[in-house]
């Protein structure tokens, strides 16, 4: 059994402009020590899932299910989420100053987030696990630095203090929301480091969300690509970058950058992503989609099993056969020049002007 | 475009000599002193005509302080600038009319750069009508031509900035660049905003554009991948300096500064088998602060082949180990060819490392260069 089940989670919120479907029929597994990373690009869901299942999305309806180690996550009591939040899944994200309390020091705060779990710990026992965390995760003079506040440490060290105190009750499942895409890319290297490491010490699983297929590719297992609120394809790493089936991972990555040529054009994926309210029927990335035919419009296609590979799985009609998709891929012709198709599918697909 | 690197050098679009930029900080929590900040420190660079200068380094480094300093959107503290064969260092306003219509920025938020009252229409209209080249029905010709050639649908020119996604907002921008014909484009981050997919299309449409309209670019970004992408030649600045610069292909296949090094090796590739494979170098420490940098060479603090006189002595930006003219270094030990930085390791006191995060991880020792015991 996976440490964390989802099925079919399903997020919406009321807006003056009616019902947006910020996550819509989302499932996956995440294994005991393993990386899943969720990427996608910026409105596509991937916070307000991992923030439904632990309970964050307050006004929100949700429906489906998240199990978490045999414990019903969706519906649960917020005694509950309270003792798995912080204990047993821990939480970093893109801004560490949203999760720190400026008024307190970096010490007293994982203190405190110590003995609120466990009343029968020290505060001096809590100290020495507090500094030592902060050692762990490479804050020099630790045993000092613990008394400061977090304005007194830069981006990235604050970071290593939103990590530290993450993983102060040792928890098996850490959840981490675009932890580096605010800092530069040495001080990234440097986080994302610690937390490899951290995952090789403790066997924590971790759920990184991220929009860098380059950290993906660095730090993932298994690999779930959403777009407009679902999961488009869902792989173990190296699948998802030398044979993936959904056209949508195939976009992305023809998006970035070639390694060695300059200067090349590059393949974007044409128009913008779609309004989540009123999301007509069919596959969300048809507006998009060089490959779309009637079908795409007309049905929403489920996440399947492609390319005979049980771990594998793609919401896409192409066909599910390696050398027929290699071969459609091989034969693609994209449409017109960008620039007309972005204004046009961009009047197509969005509901408010 | 590689042809300004095989054509005998004929006069740069631009060139700064001896740059500094500084501005006044408040220093001290009680002290009311002010200090200076040095964001640009005696920087020396050139722009060829028709090509793409790239500018690379972390947020902080002095890269949009010196791009505002080339088109003197900012007074130089010392230096000079020359544009078109021109000392424009001290034009005045009224002067500086004349070479705000050659050169034009582009930013990287599409959003706070527009006027959110105002229609597109006019905002792109608005160099034409700033420097008086067109009024009327021929104004609305030229702003809706501007938006075809930039790929917005011309139909759409009363909507406001708001009803435009983000990809199309920064074609807004480009096309407000482009309204008086400029040779230098500044780019300033302009696609760090942006969505990857979104980022390809407006890459593709500045590098058409580059083509067509025979534009020169300085394009900034901290986005090694992008800016290898998009240039003939790349500069690197750490800490306010220029501490490298080569042709693009010279850059990556012959790098000299470890700090050129260690930002390539950190720059996570999208690449699984290649990411498990390649040497990774992670520095120590933080960026130090530009009101109080390092003494000797800046990068002394976190550099893997740190040596005493890298304490002592600034390295001048020089070709070094028989490289050409157009990759200067400035390091006091520059990396061979095949140089192995990931074994280096620091030969200067303690103390003359960051105060700051020494190293990330002390298990991660054994792959991490200056990772000395604690
Ligand atoms: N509290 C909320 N109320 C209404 N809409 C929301 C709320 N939170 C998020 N959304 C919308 O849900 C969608 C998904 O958002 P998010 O999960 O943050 O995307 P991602 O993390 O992938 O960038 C977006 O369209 C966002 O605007
Ligand atoms: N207007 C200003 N006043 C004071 N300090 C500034 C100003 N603009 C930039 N700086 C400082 O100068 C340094 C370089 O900034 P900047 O040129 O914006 O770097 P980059 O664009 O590379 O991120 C930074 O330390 C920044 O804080
Ligand atoms: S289902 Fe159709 S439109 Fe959707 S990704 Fe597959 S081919 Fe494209
Ligand atoms: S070797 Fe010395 S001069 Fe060269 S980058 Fe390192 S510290 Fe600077
Ligand atoms: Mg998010
Ligand atoms: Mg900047």
């Amino acid at each position: 059994m996976a440490l964390l089940e989802v099925r079919d989670l399903r997020v919406a919120f009321n807006t003056p402009d009616g019902v947006l479907e910020a996550v819509r029929g989302l499932s996956f597994d995440v294994d005991r020590g393993s990386t899943l990373a969720i990427v996608g690009e910026s409105g596509s869901g991937k916070s307000v899932a991992t923030q439904t299942i632990t309970g964050l999305t307050s006004g929100a309806r949700v429906s489906g299910s998240a199990r978490f180690d045999g414990t019903e996550l969706i519906g649960a009591s917020s005694e509950v989420l309270r003792t798995i939040r912080g204990a047993r899944i821990g939480m970093i994200f893109q801004d560490p100053l949203s999760s720190l309390h400026p008024y307190y020091t970096v010490g007293w705060q994982i203190v405190e987030m110590i003995r609120a779990h466990d009343r029968s710990v020290s505060t001096s026992a809590a100290r020495r696990r507090a500094a030592d965390l902060l050692g762990v995760v490479g804050i020099p003079h630790a045993r000092t630095r613990i008394d400061d506040y977090p304005h007194q440490f830069s981006g990235g060290m604050r970071q290593r203090v939103m990590i530290a105190m993450a993983m102060a009750l040792d928890p098996v499942l850490l959840i981490a929301d675009e932890p580096t895409t605010a800092l530069d890319v040495t001080v990234q290297a440097q986080v994302l480091a610690v937390m490899r490491r951290l995952q090789e010490d403790f066997g924590t699983a971790i759920i990184l969300i991220t929009h860098d297929l380059g950290v993906v590719a660095e730090m993932s297992d298994e690999v779930v690509v959403m777009y407009a609120g679902s999961a488009m394809e869902r792989a173990p790493r190296r699948t998802l970058f030398y044979a993936n089936h959904h056209p949508y991972s195939e976009g992305l990555l023809g998006s970035l950058p070639a390694k060695g040529g300059t200067r090349d054009r590059l393949t974007p994926i044409l128009g913008v992503p779609p309004s989540l309210i009123g999301l007509p029927a069919g596959c969300p990335f048809a507006p998009r989609c060089p490959y779309a035919f009637d079908r795409c419009w007309r049905e929403t296609p489920p996440l399947r099993m492609v390319f005979d590979d049980p771990d594998h799985a793609s919401a896409c009609w192409l066909t599910p056969v390696l050398s027929e998709r290699e071969a459609l891929r091989a034969a693609r012709v994209d449409r017109e020049p960008d620039q007309p198709q972005e204004s046009a599918s961009a009047t197509r697909v969005e509901v408010r002007p | 475009m590689t042809e300004s690197m095989t054509q005998p050098k004929n006069e740069p679009l631009l060139r700064v000599e001896g740059l500094t930029k500084s501005f006044p900080v408040s220093s001290g929590s009680w002290r009311r002193n002010t200090a200076q900040v040095h964001a640009v420190d005696d920087v020396t660079l050139e722009i060829q005509t028709g090509e793409t200068l790239g500018l690379v380094g972390e947020t902080g480094c002095g890269k949009s302080t010196l791009a505002r300093c080339m088109a003197r959107l900012y007074d130089v503290t010392s230096g000079t600038v020359w544009f078109d064969g021109r000392d424009i260092t001290h034009l005045d306003r009224r002067e500086m009319r004349v070479v705000r219509r050659d050169v034009q920025m582009i930013f990287q938020d599409p959003y706070g750069s527009l006027n959110p009252r105002r229609r597109v229409g006019a905002i792109i209209g608005d160099p034409f009508v700033i420097h008086g080249t067109a009024t009327g029905r021929e104004l609305k010709t030229k702003v809706q031509d501007l938006m075809a050639t930039v790929g917005l649908n011309p139909e759409h020119y009363n909507r406001f900035p708001a009803e435009f996604s983000g990809g199309q907002r920064q074609r807004i921008g480009v096309a407000r660049a482009l309204a008086l014909r400029p040779k230098l484009v500044i780019c300033d981050e302009p696609v760090s905003a942006l969505d990857v997919s979104i980022q390809a299309q407006i890459i593709n449409l500045l590098i058409d554009l580059q083509d067509e309209f025979s534009l020169t670019y300085l394009f900034i970004t901290h986005d090694l991948s992008v800016v290898r992408h998009v240039s003939d030649r790349i500069a690197v600045m750490y800490l306010a300096k220029v501490v490298e610069a080569a042709p693009t292909p010279e850059l990556f296949s012959t790098t000299r500064h470890p700090y050129t090094r260690a930002l390539l090796s950190a720059l996570p590739v999208p690449d699984p088998d290649l990411a498990d494979s390649r040497e990774q170098i992670v520095l120590s420490g933080d960026l130090p602060t530009p009101t109080d940098p390092p003494s000797g060479c800046r990068f002394h603090t976190r550099c893997p082949k740190a040596r005493h006189d890298c304490v002592a002595t600034e390295p001048a930006l020089l070709p070094v180990l028989g490289d050409a003219v157009g990759h200067p270094t400035a390091c006091h030990h520059p990396l061979t060819v095949g140089e192995d930085l990931s074994l280096a390791r620091p030969d200067i006191d303690a103390t003359e490392r960051v105060g700051d995060g020494a190293f990330p991880l002390e298990a991660a020792a054994t792959k991490e260069p200056g990772g000395e015991s604690r």
